[in-house]
């Protein structure tokens, strides 16, 4: 309803290759397939575990890049945003290794939060205020998170434990589904919700009326009242949060460790799957998913060993898919309006 | 009408000052409860300054508002807004790709209960509104899907569901065709009749004389005069904006047409969007004669143009320039071989780069010509010299030569292509909507320079939407309907009826439906 139905098909093609994933994950791990078989290698419900934890850093950044370009602000910056927020996460949850487990991993949490929305604010603050570039304000987070990083990083420290799986009551004796989705560490819980909570908070509330009005025609949001840099400061913010969290995954769910570099190209393959997915929040959660899926297969060829193919040509595959993804839709899909415009106006000049 | 005359809004001693220049200049203003109360003036006068402060986006420099007797202090938009004020901007303040709901919503929303967005409830309200008003629009519609008039109405919808009494127009009509201009003035009365004062701001003298009950001539931002319908004429009219004598008919001796210059046989071409935009048109422009084409806008005049300028392809059929096949040959070639100019439509978009000086934008399609071009660099001081030429003779209103293009006004930048078009020795001009959007003035120069143009021996093609134009300048009057030509009229058989006839697709001699 929000947006013409013409724009919305490769977010449904993104989404239905989520759905068809779990389909077949289901059916091929119901079914007696002997475990060497390559569909079990391929849809196995560890291929799938695995597919899930790729997804959910780039669902991240992918949420943290809608929330930024929905309101006009360009985002190149959410690899430097989650490197960052990572960084945090792993200092605060060093800082606290010998309080009680969950206390200093939530420490870490809110470190990474904390850290990620100081990268949106600056991200919004060069763009709106000093009218910057938001391609270069972007590109300058980036390498400030890996430059800062890597030099304050002491490869000593080690943090001592990470976030282990909940499962929830019921839904997690599902077979096949409630393995793969309803026994999960928390953040994993969480990017769910953030999806579920964007979409609804950007097609059926006032903030996202508004959010997408300043980034689509700022200067009619301006003549009905609306402080269109209102919305692009707390949305950047936002965003830088949400980036923020990603590389709280990493680090304290994921590995349980922070390594220099560590996002490792993944703020930008969430910005793929943010374009894949025509800057809709399901969409983008749905070509993030076909993108970790491919790092899923990856890692499960690589274990198997089952095809004759160099393994440097396997390693490619998640990029490969990235690219053909993007280079095949990008044309489909249609940008905000005025995404990456300073938006003045002379009364607030004055 | 305001016999009682309870002012709803008074501008006292406004003045606007913008860096170097005074935007407004002490204007006093009263618009009375249930009038429709017209401001007048060129580009450039002051009416939309004017506006833009009385509706809270800019700030004056000096003066005060009052609304209902009572001062008002604006900051933005809000407060206007507030105060019962709404804006039909001249460009729409519309979001494309949100439905008509949301943008009448927007910045004033309707929430559930649950915080969540109550689409349906403001849906109800627009159905309303549009059945109170006459003002059919369907809420849940996409609004870059409507057309310009609708989306208009959605504009007008969106200041009655904020509870505006005092409603502005800036320039409603200028993106309008005839028809959806009538039903705006249909709208406006019903308006009024309701007890909704309005500001109508144009500078179509017809319009004003028509729809108005007083009248407000602004000029260089100061109020030069207050007037009637009754008492005013268009002449009266135009001279106070203009502040000299202006000729509103043009003076032309009768054409002595020649040899065929453009001959357009059994052309065929697609729009953008795909469809057939022109189903085989046929016609013979003469040296030395106008050949005017009319038609409501979207029948196939945009494609024509660009079919035969070459910046469209043909599908099919031939143009045919001074006796050789110019069929998709390239613009330079039509331009160059085939001796031709191009006043194109979208000025902004074919007639010049904005962010040039005026003296490149001059020499646009001729840079690579001696005596510009020396060699492989540009000759600097023939194209400045040329400039200062072209600016005085067309009198285009730029401080330098240096000046960006995209600063000047509009009236001031179409001057500026009919120089550069209109200087170099042609055989056949092509102009498409010569004045749109352009203040008297300087359409009195434009309409001379093409009559002039025509008794130098040129073949003109003039396509145009004002049916005003297209009387006063052409010999022949061509009728463009649904991608054809319907018929072509020499102009003493011309009358607006059977003209306006032809345009809605009824052929001379066939029995008019009543529907039509």
């Amino acid at each position: 309803m929000s947006s013409p139905t013409r724009f919305k098909k490769t977010s449904l093609i993104a989404l239905a290759v989520a759905m068809v994933l779990i389909i077949v994950g289901i059916v091929v791990n119901l079914l007696p397939i002997p475990d060497n078989s390559m569909w079990r290698v391929l849809f196995g419900v560890s291929t799938l575990n695995f597919t899930l934890r790729a997804t959910i850093p780039l669902a991240l950044g992918a949420m943290a890049g809608i929330l930024c370009e929905r309101t006009g602000i360009i985002n190149i910056g959410i690899e430097g945003m989650m490197l960052a927020g990572a960084f945090a996460g792993f200092v605060a949850k060093v800082a606290t290794n010998d309080w009680p487990l969950m206390a200093s991993l939530l420490v870490g949490v809110a470190a990474a939060l904390v850290a990620g929305a100081a990268m949106g604010y600056i991200h919004a603050l060069f763009s709106i205020k000093f009218k910057m570039d938001q391609i270069i304000s972007g590109t300058f987070l980036i390498l400030l998170a890996g430059g800062l990083t890597s030099y304050l990083f002491n490869p000593d420290s080690v943090a001592e434990g990470k976030f282990s799986p909940i499962a929830i009551p019921l839904l997690s004796k599902i077979p096949v589904i409630g393995d793969i989705f309803f026994n999960n560490p928390p953040i994993t819980y969480a990017a769910f919700i953030i999806v579920i909570a964007l979409h609804i908070g950007l097609f059926h509330t006032k903030w996202g009326l508004r959010s997408r009005a300043a980034g689509e025609h700022p200067r009619a949001a301006d003549t009905v009242g609306i402080n269109v840099n209102f919305y692009r400061y707390l949305n950047t913010t936002l965003g830088g949060m949400v980036a923020g969290l990603a590389g709280g995954f990493l680090v304290l769910e994921a590995v349980g460790q922070f390594q220099e570099g560590m996002t490792a190209g993944r703020g930008f393959i969430s910005l793929a799957a943010m374009i894949f997915g025509n800057w809709m929040p399901f969409g983008a959660l749905g070509a993030a998913t076909l993108f970790g899926y491919t790092q899923g297969v990856q890692n499960a060829l690589l274990l198997a060993g089952v095809v004759n193919i160099p393994r440097h040509f396997i390693s490619m595959l998640p990029y490969l898919v990235t690219i053909i993804a993007v280079a095949g839709f990008v044309g489909r899909v249609r940008p905000p309006a005025a995404e990456g415009k300073v938006y003045e106006t002379e009364g607030s000049s004055e | 009408m305001s016999e009682n005359r309870i002012p709803a809004l008074e501008v006292k001693h406004i003045t606007k000052r913008f860096p170097g220049v005074v935007a407004n200049d002490d204007v006093n203003l009263t618009l009375y409860k249930g009038e429709i109360l017209a401001l007048l003036g060129e580009n450039g006068a002051g009416k939309s300054t004017l506006m833009n402060i009385i509706y809270g986006l800019y700030k004056p420099t000096e003066g005060e508002i009052y609304v209902n007797g009572k001062k008002a202090e604006m900051h933005n938009p809000k407060d206007a807004i507030a105060l019962g004020i709404g804006m039909v901007h001249q460009h729409f303040q519309l979001v494309p790709v949100m439905t008509v709901a949301e943008n009448i919503m927007l910045g004033a929303e309707s929430v559930k209960k649950n915080g969540l967005l109550d689409i349906k409830k403001v849906a109800r309200e627009i159905t309303e509104l549009s059945h109170r008003y006459h003002l059919d629009v369907d809420p849940y519609a996409t609004v870059e899907d409507l057309p310009v008039g609708v989306q208009q109405r959605v504009e007008i919808i969106k200041a009655l569901y904020r509870e505006a009494e005092i409603l502005i127009l800036d320039e409603p009509t200028a993106v309008l065709t005839p028809q959806e201009i009538e039903g705006l003035f249909e709208i406006m009365k019903r308006l009024q009749k309701q007890g909704k004062s309005i500001i109508f701001i144009s500078h179509k003298l017809k319009e004003v004389l028509y729809i108005s009950d007083r009248i407000v001539v602004l000029r260089n931002g100061k109020v030069v005069g207050e007037t009637t319908p009754a008492e005013a004429t268009q002449e009266k009219l135009a001279a106070m904006m203009v502040g000299r004598e202006v000729i509103l008919t043009v003076d032309k001796k009768p054409a002595r047409p020649g040899d065929v210059v453009l001959e357009v046989k059994n052309l065929r071409a697609k729009s953008d969007l795909g469809d057939e935009a022109l189903r085989g048109v046929s016609f013979q422009v003469r040296e030395g004669e106008i050949l005017g084409v009319a038609g409501v806008q979207g029948n196939g005049q945009t494609e024509l143009v660009e079919v035969i300028t070459s910046l469209k392809k043909a599908e099919g059929g031939q143009v045919i320039i001074n006796g050789e096949d110019m069929t998709n040959a390239s613009p330079r070639a039509i331009t160059q071989k085939g001796q031709s100019s191009h006043v194109p439509e979208d000025r902004h978009a074919y007639g010049m780069v904005a962010t040039y000086s005026v003296a490149d934008n001059l020499v646009l399609n001729t840079y690579n010509l001696p005596p510009f071009a020396k060699g492989i660099t540009v000759n600097r001081p023939a194209i400045i010299e040329h400039a200062e030429k072209l600016i005085q003779e067309f009198d285009v209103r730029t401080p330098s030569p240096h000046t960006m293009a995209g600063s000047l006004s509009g009236g001031n930048q179409q001057k500026m292509v009919v120089a550069r078009e209109f200087s170099r020795p042609i055989k056949l001009l092509i102009a498409a909507q010569p004045t749109r959007g352009i203040d008297v003035g300087s359409i009195e120069f434009i309409h001379n320079q093409i009559v002039a143009k025509r008794d130098e021996g040129v073949a003109v093609l003039l396509v145009s939407s004002e049916l005003d134009e297209i009387m006063s300048l052409s010999d022949r009057i061509a009728v463009m309907y649904k991608g054809e030509i319907i018929d072509i009229v020499p102009r003493e058989e011309a009358t607006r009826e059977n003209i306006g006839l032809l345009m809605a697709g009824v052929k001379r001699g066939e029995k008019v439906s009543v529907t039509g």
